[in-house]
């Protein structure tokens, strides 16, 4: 079968991968030292798979064999699985990646801010290449999606904790300091200063309310009146797609199940949003009570927060304030005083996956599986954590929920416009002058916030990330609302020095790389229409491949598994048509051009050969022929 | 519901009988018309991945194995639209992975070829990723070439739902996703899969092969030389030979294919 040769070198390869374990030997013994604290925190539940690898590799710097090895006899569960479900977050490491982990944010707001010279400048400091681990195993530097500090960029996590403002200065020291082989958590305190930036305050951001207030709120009125507060209030999701809060509640209160639950979506990873990380980090007790709220109303004694794992800095604070509310006894059991209230939040974390994002994604993360969406219906109101009816909110719609419990339903719906009630929060950043968070009552213009913010000479905005809509300048009338432009949050300006077709490969790199590869056209789409948008870049396009992108796109929108697939094109279109003369500049050729390119193809052996003469180029002979 | 009345949808103009529970497939399968598919498998769980058994259902597009079907339901599976799109999503399958029918010894019986042939897919269309996917060819006999891999999770599903072994998962995320097997060393020999497994019969492609039997059938006698897939019972055994579809325009079936 002519299948020796390849098995043949896979043998050594193993053979490698074996000598290379014995050098770095650790016994069994070793790991399970660390790792059964770890599982008896987690009383040993194999739901809580994910949280215990986060907790592992923490521990040993990844995930080593000899600790599935523990881990599957501890958990029975097979090492296919556990290694299937390492294997799908980005911050998941089966192999050694360097004592220090440095990723650096790669938003277009980064870009923006020059992250890429500044990660070049790193790596050429510490000897090291993009994506691989140096030599000495000291460290590895890569990028990693958009790390929500979009208004204090271009920002890194090291070993996942997030620094902001990176300079040239700031730059040279972290190399000194890796160099020096300092633990992290003797770093300048300056460097990790994670800044709020609130600009705009309204009813939400202005709010001061004393904690436990809403819930006393809600045991006074009753839970049915409460529910009618929500539902008169017009609250809507937060997250971006917009479900009614209050008929959400209420179908998940209806439907039938051993146990509900209430999950709060922090997963904020929608490019250029970072709304969440501010509220989590000034408003957590509204949130938390929104959650409680939430609780009572649907009858659910446990909740969980799902916190992206780029904010995990944000984890012993939220611990805190969770310790807090329960010595307050506003969790806990009989919250209140109030027999029968029971209610408690644990903190899951994520490790690099955008689209847990997606409620049902997340709920089979929280599971500690990989984060695929699942098949809908049934939804999770009904059918969601361990198949029991589940209220997925956004961390804004939870305190905003709080706010309603407290100042009622018609307070709130007067707020806004006639469709779109209550306020929104929005993350600016990009081109202005006062990037942070500004909250307005809905209906606000696109106009309203550049001039807030101190944009000029503004080309284009982004709004609600990269999956959202692209508005050029003839629409900066347009207003934010659900019926005109709705959005999760992300507010991106770029004036007219940018291109606005490097903002568009931006987001579909990010698409091809956070595509959960379960589905057919999302999981090839994205990274065709990846590697469709490199060849433009290299001057390689041509008009069919703006017909190939808008037959991908046709295809993904409507053959996806998900919303990811479904909006993956959407930066490409809204650019094709918005901003037509950034691509047309980049079509060189009138005609078809293959993406494989003869004459890079010849460059190893030019570099062989030590030529680089004319006869040496196939395209340049060419002409001189 | 009216236990008396049987519930039906139509499809490409068919009147589909059903019962409650069945998904749009499962229900054309049973009256003996096929939709195209890969993932499916009428003795597993419907999981939704592939997309190729996509069809329009009033009027929107929706994966046939996992959609229940309802009375009443407008549903299109042969026209140009979809097929159109289940032959793209099948070129994205062929320049995922490295698929080189004329040298595969599963060609002529293998599911993807023979609906890429239904389809009426003459070329690879995208331009091809050419993955660096070593074999494992150590199972004394057995032999998995990763290679033709389309991720469809059978042999997961098998080996986990029916053999209570899960030698197989999936692993990495996006267009890094693959399938591995359960042992340390990462080799097949080192797990506890047999020749006896359900996960050894299930592969629609080419990956798990068994050895020293390749082709002990000549290429030109296999299922799908006899006849298209429309035609053909299911791999499996469980789907009536039904119409064919638009197989019949197309022209005889090549022995070797260009893709």
């Amino acid at each position: 079968m002519g299948v020796e040769s390849p098995a043949q070198q896979k043998n050594r390869f193993f053979q490698f991968a074996t000598i290379e374990s014995l050098l770095m030997a650790s016994p069994i013994d070793t790991h399970a030292e660390y790792l059964d604290p770890i599982l008896g925190r987690h009383r040993h539940n194999a739901n809580d798979l994910l949280q215990i690898l986060i907790a592992a590799q923490d521990h040993y710097g990844y995930i080593h064999s000899d600790a599935i090895d523990h881990l599957s006899e501890q958990l029975k569960l097979p090492r296919s699985k556990i290694e299937g479900v390492s294997g799908f977050y980005s911050f998941l490491h089966l192999q050694a990646n360097g004592e220090y982990r440095v990723l650096f944010s790669d938003n277009i707001t980064d870009r923006m801010l020059g992250n890429m010279d500044l990660m070049q400048s790193m790596c050429s400091q510490l000897w090291v290449e993009p994506g691989k681990v140096s030599e000495d195993g000291l460290l590895s530097i890569n990028t990693t999606s958009c790390t929500g500090l979009c208004d204090q960029g271009p920002a890194l996590l090291v070993n996942n904790i997030a620094i902001n403002r990176l300079t040239r200065e700031r730059v040279n020291a972290i190399c000194e300091l890796i160099r020096e082989r300092v633990p992290v958590s003797a770093w300048p305190a300056m460097f990790f200063a994670i800044e709020d930036n609130i600009r705009r305050r309204d009813i939400l951001l202005d709010s001061h309310t004393k904690p436990g207030s809403a819930l006393a709120a809600l045991l006074q009125r009753g839970t049915r009146a409460t529910l009618h507060e929500i539902r008169i209030s017009a609250l809507r999701g937060r997250g971006g797609a917009g479900f009614s809060t209050g008929l959400k509640w209420e179908f998940c209160r209806d439907a039938r199940g051993e146990q509900h639950y209430v999950v709060c979506n922090a997963d904020e990873g929608e490019p250029g949003t970072f709304k969440d990380r501010v509220l989590l980090n000034g408003y957590a007790d509204m949130v938390f009570e929104g959650m409680t709220l939430c609780a009572r109303i649907i009858g659910a004694d446990r909740g969980f927060l799902y916190l992206r794992g780029e904010y995990r800095y944000l984890l012993e604070h939220l611990q805190a304030v969770l310790q807090h509310r329960r010595q307050q006894n506003l969790l806990g059991n009989n919250i209140l005083g109030h027999a029968g209230f029971n209610f408690d939040i644990e903190i899951h974390l994520g490790a690099g996956a955008y689209i847990c994002g997606e409620e049902s994604a997340l709920i089979e993360s929280l599971e500690g599986k990989r984060g695929t969406p699942r098949n809908r219906p049934p939804f999770p109101v009904t059918h969601g954590y361990l198949d029991q009816p589940t209220v997925v909110n956004n961390v804004e719609t939870f305190a905003a929920a709080s706010l309603i419990a407290l100042h009622g339903g018609a307070w709130y719906a007067g707020i806004g416009t006639d469709t779109s009630h209550g306020t929104k929060i929005l993350s600016v950043s990009g081109d202005c002058e006062r990037p942070g968070l500004y909250e307005y009552p809905f209906g606000v213009t696109v106009a309203q916030v550049l001039a807030d913010c101190g944009a000029h000479d503004t080309q284009a905005v982004q709004v609600s990330g990269a999956s959202g809509v692209c508005i050029a300048a003839d629409e900066f009338n347009r207003r934010i609302a659900f019926d005109d432009i709705p959005t999760a949050g992300a507010f991106m300006v770029f004036d007219q020095s940018r291109d606005m077709f490097e903002v568009a490969r931006n987001f579909v790199h990010f698409f091809a790389h956070e595509s959960c590869g379960f589905c057919t056209p999302c999981r090839v789409g994205t990274s065709l229409l990846s590697n469709m948008m490199d060849k433009l870049a290299e001057g390689h396009g041509s008009p069919y491949d703006f017909a190939e992108i808008k037959k991908l796109n046709a295809l993904l929108q409507s053959t996806s598994h998900c919303g990811l697939g479904h909006s993956a094109c959407n930066p490409v279109l809204d650019t094709i048509a918005k901003f037509r003369p950034a691509y047309d500049k980049r079509l060189a050729q009138k005609d078809f051009v293959p993406a494989f390119d003869l004459d890079r193809a010849l460059s190893q052996a030019r570099q062989m050969t030590g030529r680089d003469d004319t006869g040496a180029h196939l395209e340049r002979s060419h002409e001189s022929e | 519901m009216n236990q008396n009345k049987q519930t039906t949808f139509t499809l490409d103009g068919k009147t589909i009988p059903f019962s409650p529970g069945q998904t749009l497939i499962q229900a054309a399968m049973a009256a003996g018309v096929y939709i195209p598919h890969l993932c499916f498998n009428p003795e597993f769980k419907p999981h939704g991945s592939c997309k190729v058994c996509t069809v329009k259902a009033d009027g929107r597009q929706t994966s046939s194995c996992t959609h229940q079907a309802q009375d009443g339901m407008m549903v299109e599976s042969n026209t140009r639209e979809i097929n159109d799109e289940r032959r793209a999503l099948l070129q994205m399958l062929f320049v995922e992975g490295n698929h080189f029918c004329p040298s595969c010894e599963k060609s002529g019986s293998c599911q993807l070829q023979a609906t890429a042939y239904e389809m009426g897919m003459m070329s690879p269309h995208f331009d091809h990723f050419f993955p660096d996917r070593p074999l494992d060819a150590s199972h004394p006999d057995y032999l998995l070439d990763f290679n033709r891999c389309i991720l469809c999770s059978l042999c997961v599903r098998a080996s986990r739902d029916v053999d209570g072994k899960n030698v197989f998962a999936l692993s990495g995320r996006g267009i890094e996703s693959h399938l591995i097997v359960n042992a340390k060393s990462g080799r097949l020999a080192d797990t506890g899969f047999s020749g006896e497994d359900k996960a050894a019969h299930v592969c629609p492609v080419g990956v798990i092969l068994k050895k020293r039997v390749g082709f002990a059938i000549p290429i030109g006698s296999r299922s799908f030389d006899e006849q298209p897939i429309s035609a053909t019972p299911h791999p499996q055994g469980a789907c009536p030979v039904g119409p064919r579809s638009n197989a019949a325009t197309l022209p005889p079936h090549p022995t070797v294919k260009d893709v």
